[in-house]
């Protein structure tokens, strides 16, 4: 789960981490009044969790109201990357002569949380990550006794960042970490952290993403999840119904159980000539009106032609599926797109005689299955 | 012959008087797998399908003579049902649970290391020695007894692949579900070693899938140490970047790391042939024997 940067601020700010005045706003009259108070110049500032939001046009600096007006008009309800922008916030612009970068994520395969800094902030931190991988200095954490102060000091030296600034960057680190190990972060950084005039530091930007398996044990933070945070309709559909689900361009709908066979039926999809339409995973041990939902969700995408149903049981069961395809199929007076059926797996021979064959199209093998809908799907364009 | 599990091994379910704790080690004796005691707080003195169950692992240990546990614990008490499992003698664990913080699992890897313990999983569908033992949920019919080493991250795909070969007549040494988390306890390298250093795994399939980069360190793994032939599979090859396929571990970073495309290279390069398809898995292990 993402926090937005408003409030990924917050949880910073409560900790101790500098961070510029700001104010949330909804409206064009919000965000001046917010700018009067914070006092001109300000930074206007979309929140939706996409990265490049400055290059796409969702930050702005403005230098009176006029300028306020005219950037909020222009960001407030702007599509952003897919997003609906429906909030800014409205932040004092920083006087900076640097910028600097701090992070804490889990390494996995180290399988140990790692603190990182860098003197290239205000970038795209992966990019530099990739090109010039000696400019990030890395300390792996021992999960059993977290951040010694020694280390953020010595990621912080590593680093290269100016000796008068090297307490308080180490001592951002520090509490960066203590975050990220008390509230289950995945991820959590300040992009950039910025030097000003006066040689202090302030968190300019704020990611703090959250295990979605560790929210039942972080109640504040989970009452921050924004249903609106996803862009599309059908994934919020998916979250409603709590299937693993992607969007993808295609059209053929793909459903299965378990994310590596639903991968692979995709990618099978690809490669007979088809276009995969989304990958969705009804899970392990799913009954009859879950297997409904899911041929529910994957008939809402308009763009889709055909459907594959592929389902290897396991703790699923044959008879339940074919039940859940009956009763979903069973309610229109004419199928939306032709469905193809493969079970296999626990139960399948009880599945098979349950299933009602004038609904749907059988097939033995994945191959098989995957070749019919991706025929099917040809077939309607 | 066989790897980690067989029909000695003797088996402690913790969680056995949950609801999926209690149905799969039903399936589990079924199947002939020596389920020895269950280990429940609380629940010491009760008995599911006639198996004592104890308070604590090591009572089940102490009692019984336990040397593996299968985990069917919720997500919230996960972590510490293994750090009990490995306070004890035991020398095999399999945790089933899906859902496990990663910070938990982190701590419980730390802590693996110190022991010589094997860990499987947490999130994984167990593994099985057919005709002797399974240790999880797989579903024990699509399997038979053979010379072919399985490891796979996904549950069902392994089902998928092991079906293709079972069909054709070819057998399993043990299929190990080793799991789709970010952090596990066996790694595909663990697992190509164990089989490697068993005389009657006589190929090896691996069935690996986007995010991370534990299918290219097991490629170069292969180059340097593995003998035994290997045949491949990598899911995910249409996923895009930055969208998580279900499993946690499964995503592709933004910065194009844990492509499918750098896994198959990798295994290609280290001589391992990697199927477009389960069934030209299939073709590629049915070669090897």
């Amino acid at each position: 789960m993402k926090l937005h940067e408003y409030q990924a601020k917050q949880v910073f700010a409560d900790a101790g981490v500098p961070t510029p005045a700001s104010t949330l706003a909804d409206d064009v009259d919000g965000v001046v009044a917010a700018a009067e108070e914070i006092g001109y110049p300000v930074a206007i500032k979309a929140q939706v969790q996409v990265g490049g939001r400055g290059k796409a046009g969702g930050i702005k600096l403005v230098d009176d109201e006029d300028e306020a007006r005219e950037a909020a008009d222009a960001i407030l309800g702007m599509d952003l990357k897919g997003y609906h922008v429906d909030r800014v916030l409205v932040e004092e612009a920083v006087d900076f002569t640097d910028e600097l970068y701090v992070g804490v994520t889990m390494d996995r395969g180290a399988g140990k949380p790692v603190a990182m800094v860098s003197t290239k902030g205000g970038v795209d931190i992966e990019a530099v990550a990739e090109e010039t991988p000696e400019a990030i200095a890395t300390e792996h954490i021992d999960p059993a006794f977290g951040m010694h102060p020694y280390q953020a000091r010595k990621a912080v030296y590593d680093a290269g960042v100016d000796a008068a600034l090297a307490r308080d960057v180490s001592s951002v680190l520090t509490t960066l970490y203590r975050l990220w190990d008390d509230k289950d972060g995945a991820d959590a950084e300040i992009n950039p952290l910025m030097v000003t005039s006066d040689g202090d530091v302030i968190a300019a930007d704020a990611v703090m993403n959250i295990d979605e398996d560790a929210l039942f044990r972080q109640p504040e933070l989970a009452e921050m999840e924004d249903e609106a945070a996803s862009g599309d309709a059908l994934e919020q559909k998916a979250d409603e119904y709590n299937f693993d689900y992607v969007r993808l361009e295609g059209n053929t709908g793909i459903i299965g159980n378990g994310a590596g066979l639903v991968m692979t039926t995709l990618d099978l999809v690809d490669y007979y000539g088809g276009e995969p339409a989304n990958f969705l995973d009804v899970g392990g041990g799913a009954k009859a009106e879950r297997i409904a939902n899911a041929l529910d969700m994957v008939f809402s995408d308009e763009n889709v032609d055909s459907v594959v149903f592929n389902i290897f049981g396991g703790i699923t069961r044959g008879d339940e599926v074919a039940k859940g395809i009956n009763e979903a199929l069973g309610q229109f007076e004419e199928i939306p797109k032709p469905v193809v059926v493969r079970l296999a797996g626990t139960n399948w021979e009880e599945g098979m005689e349950i299933l009602n064959e004038d609904l749907v199209t059988v097939e033995e093998t994945l191959e098989e299955a995957v070749k019919r809908a991706v025929e099917y799907a040809e077939a309607e364009q | 012959m066989s790897v980690l599990v067989d029909d000695d091994t003797r088996v402690v379910v913790q969680g056995i008087t949950g609801g999926e704790g209690k149905f799969h080690a039903g399936q589990m004796l079924e199947y002939g797998t020596n389920v020895v005691a269950g280990a429940v707080p609380g629940k010491g003195g009760q008995e599911v399908h006639g198996v004592p169950v104890y308070d604590t692992v090591n009572e089940a240990v102490e009692e019984e003579d336990a040397d593996a546990s299968v985990v069917f614990v919720p997500p919230a008490f996960a972590g510490d049902a293994m750090f009990e499992a490995l306070d004890t003698d035991l020398d095999l664990i399999v945790a089933i649970t899906e859902g496990v913080p990663t910070q938990d699992m982190a701590r419980v890897k730390r802590r693996l290391e110190e022991t010589d313990t094997h860990l499987i999983g947490p999130n994984c569908p167990g593994l099985i020695t057919p005709g002797e033992a399974k240790l999880g949920i797989l579903p024990g019919n699509i399997f038979a007894s053979g010379d072919v080493g399985l490891v796979s991250r996904s549950g069902t795909l392994t089902y998928q692949v092991v079906d293709n070969l079972t069909k054709r007549g070819i057998g399993q040494t043990t299929a190990i579900g080793i799991g789709g988390d970010p952090i596990i306890g066996t790694s595909f390298i663990d697992a190509l070693e164990l089989f490697e250093n068993d005389p009657d795994t006589k190929a090896i399939a691996m069935c690996g899938e986007i995010g991370g980069e534990d299918e290219e360190q097991a490629a170069a793994y292969i180059d340097e140490h593995v003998e035994t032939p290997v045949a491949g599979f990598i899911a995910g090859r249409t996923a895009p970047p930055g969208k998580r396929m279900g499993h946690a571990g499964a995503i592709v970073s933004g910065s194009g790391t844990g492509t499918a495309e750098s896994k198959i290279d990798a295994l290609n390069d280290a001589g391992v042939p990697v199927g477009d398809t389960p069934e030209e898995v299939a073709d590629h292990i049915e070669s090897f024997l």
